[in-house]
């Protein structure tokens, strides 16, 4: 019997490499996949609790974070393929022109 | 009616705004005459209230709510009653004179539109005082001159002795406000209300003891106001101001308030005769401690300052001893002769370019006649000689210590009649007649324009023909206030007032026979009498040392101590924590992404903890 621990626990599991990969990942491409890794463990959360208590609203929001994390990808391929062009480079200490 | 009650009121504030929006320009006349002829009008419309007032017919009006906070409500309301108008009327006759007489004194002043601006400010807060009819409008009236004698005082704010006299004057007044404000705040628990008519109604019903407390707190304030022992200092060093000022603090704003105070609270100080007594007692001390350092003082303006002392002194008496209508009628007379004697004073003082001291002056009477005439008259009528208007009040106060049997009291005031008419006397053969030494030194004295002398005519009259309406005043003032009973026989009275006129001519004649002849030997400036008088009994000194000294020194400690060590250390060492703070905190921002995506993380993390293990109290 799948339980809501055992989502949780999944989602958990799933937040926790998402994590892992933004902090120890260098390269942009990665750091990407780490944000769909976490958008996506709090999506699981999301569904199972709001299947748990029998309220649409979880799935619901659910469906509209994976809108957020597509448009947010769609804009982030674009600047990083503009960064591509531009240095040749897609590791992310190279991105420091802010530093004061 | 209440047109006139408004114009009376409101012309000197009307003026003084006028005057104010050209303070920083320069000279201007219009300014003098437009302020005097509005002071004018006031005077004209307190004649037609005056006219107006009678037993049935008090204008009273509010004008709006002003103060109302839970049970506390105070309309800002004023009244026009018997005393009232007197005072209006005296206050703005000798404003009037005193406007017109400063346009010609302060003629070559840089700031002749301020000046105008303050005179007239300080009319306008003296009406308010005399025509609220709560204690709230009085208070602010009470601090409205203050404020404005503080502006006067230190109008050649240039001068260190003027400014420091003006704070003098101010810081003096303000400890007395204090048990002012605790006589209002003890009638305002008892009594829940602040209107004279409700105090004065509901105030025999209260304890006896919350009574005196209320009568002496009430006369502290009045003190300083009229500048009783111990606050009497700042009135000596308040002539550092022109003498315009000093006349209108002497003789219709300012130093009245305290006696129109006690007046006014004649039904509660008549509960409490002890009070009463003390009143009168202080009153008759003040009466022959300020006459006698007017004896050997040489400052000219100075002399005039203590006589004005004195003869508050014998208000306070007549006060004290429930005779309210006779201390009405010498503070009326006493401001009309004393504006005169300051307004002469300052002729004299232009005369000789600022000089004050009486013994360098002399035989002035050939180049100044009319001030010396008019001076003598106001001297005369100082030393109360019949039919001048002094007489007439001072012998009624003597008559009333008499009938009250307090002998003491009487002997005081008596004394102190001899000395008025000494020093008065003195300062007049001084200055006037006599040697004229001011030769010698080089001065050229000139009398003042022509139209200052006539400003000063009305004064003269009136000090001369004032006392005449002592019977009307008596019937119309006892409207209101409590008469007061005389059971002296018609005999001993007539004596009274003979011995009083004696000892009066005796001190003029005394006076006039010795300077005739040259004055006293420059010996008795080393008896020990004379040091203690010309060093005012050594009380300046003495409050210098035990009270400015030990304050300086608790206030330098407190700065480098208290406030160096403690207050701004406590304030640095939060600035330094928060400065060292950011110093360390700015190395996270190193621009590199990776390392602020881990702060990111630990962000995030410490806001997860907080939620989880934060639980807001419920």
């Amino acid at each position: 019997m799948i339980t809501l621990t055992h989502y949780l626990v999944l989602s958990a599991i799933l937040f926790s490499i998402g994590l892992v990969g933004v902090m120890r990942r260098k390269n942009l491409l990665m750091l990407f996949f780490s944000t769909e890794i976490l958008l996506n463990a709090v999506n699981v959360g999301f569904v199972a609790v709001g299947h748990y208590y029998g309220d649409l609203s979880g799935q619901m929001f659910a469906f509209f974070i994976i809108a957020v994390a597509a448009s947010e990808i769609a804009v982030g391929l674009g600047l990083l393929i503009l960064w591509y062009k531009k240095t040749g480079s897609t590791d992310l200490d190279t991105l420091n022109m802010m530093k004061g | 009616m209440e047109k006139y009650l408004y114009i009376a009121l409101f012309a000197p504030i009307v003026g003084s705004l006028i005057a104010a929006l050209f303070a920083q320009s320069p000279k201007n006349l219009f300014t003098g005459i437009l302020t005097s002829g509005l002071i004018f009008v006031s005077f004209v419309s307190s004649m037609i209230l005056l006219n107006y007032v009678d037993m049935d017919t008090i204008v009273h009006v509010e004008m709006m709510d002003w103060i109302s906070a839970g049970n506390l409500s105070i309309p800002f309301g004023f009244v026009v009653d018997q005393v009232s108008v007197i005072m209006m009327v005296t206050v703005t006759l000798v404003s009037t004179i005193v406007h017109i007489y400063s346009i010609g004194y302060m003629e070559h002043d840089e700031s002749f539109n301020r000046f105008f601006s303050w005179l007239s400010a300080f009319v306008f807060s003296m009406m308010i005082l005399v025509m609220s009819d709560n204690f709230v409008g009085l208070f602010i009236g009470w601090e409205g001159v203050g404020l404005c004698s503080w502006g006067l005082i230190g109008f050649w704010y240039k001068k260190h002795s003027a400014s420091w006299a003006a704070n003098e004057a101010f810081i003096m007044n303000r400890i007395a406000d204090l048990g002012m404000l605790m006589g209002l705040f003890l009638i305002y628990w008892n009594i829940g209300s602040l209107q004279y008519d409700i105090v004065f109604a509901n105030i025999v019903n209260l304890d006896l003891d919350i009574v005196s407390w209320i009568g002496i707190f009430l006369f502290i304030g009045a003190m300083g106001k009229s500048a009783q022992f111990p606050l009497h200092t700042w009135l000596a060093d308040a002539m550092e101001g022109p003498t315009p000022v000093s006349a209108l603090i002497h003789a219709a704003t300012m130093v009245t308030a305290g006696v129109y105070l006690v007046i006014r609270c004649g039904e509660i100080y008549a509960l409490i005769p002890d009070v009463g007594m003390f009143i009168a007692s202080l009153g008759a001390f003040v009466a022959v401690f300020a006459a006698s350092m007017a004896l050997v003082n040489r400052d000219l303006k100075r002399i005039i300052a203590y006589s004005t002392l004195s003869q508050l002194g014998y208000m306070f008496v007549a006060a004290g001893l429930g005779a309210y209508w006779i201390a009405l009628f010498h503070l009326m007379t006493h401001a009309f002769f004393k504006s005169l004697l300051f307004l002469g004073a300052g002729n004299v003082m232009h005369a000789m370019d600022g000089e004050l001291d009486i013994k360098k002056m002399g035989g002035l009477y050939k180049s100044m006649r009319p001030t010396a005439i008019l001076m003598s008259i106001a001297s005369v009528a100082l030393a109360g000689i019949y039919p001048l208007a002094g007489f007439f009040s001072k012998d009624k106060i003597l008559e009333v210590a008499f009938n009250d049997a307090s002998y003491f009291l009487w002997g005081a005031l008596f004394v102190g009649a001899g000395l008025t008419a000494f020093y008065s006397f003195r300062l007049v053969m001084l200055v006037f007649f006599g040697e004229k030494v001011h030769e010698k030194l080089g001065y050229h004295p000139h009398e003042a324009q022509p139209f200052v002398i006539y400003a000063l005519t009305p004064l003269a009259l009136l000090a001369i023909v004032a006392g005449f309406f002592e019977h009307s005043f008596h019937e119309f003032t006892t409207q209101l206030l409590a008469d007061y009973e005389f059971t002296l026989d018609h005999s001993v009275a007539l004596m009274l007032i003979f011995a009083t006129s004696a000892i009066a001519l005796s001190g003029i004649a005394f006076a006039v026979y010795n300077y005739k002849r040259g004055g006293f030997s420059e010996k008795i400036e080393n008896w020990g009498v004379y040091k203690l008088l010309s060093n005012q009994y050594y009380i300046p000194k003495l409050y210098d040392v035990a009270i400015m000294k030990p304050f300086t020194a608790l206030s330098r400690f407190a700065w480098l101590n208290i406030d160096n060590k403690i207050v701004d250390a406590t304030v640095d060492m939060i600035a330094r924590v928060i400065y060292g703070g950011g110093e360390k905190a700015r190395k996270m921002q190193s621009g590199n992404l990776s390392s602020m995506l881990r702060w990111m993380v630990v962000g995030i993390v410490v806001l997860l903890a907080l939620a989880i293990f934060y639980r807001p109290m419920v």
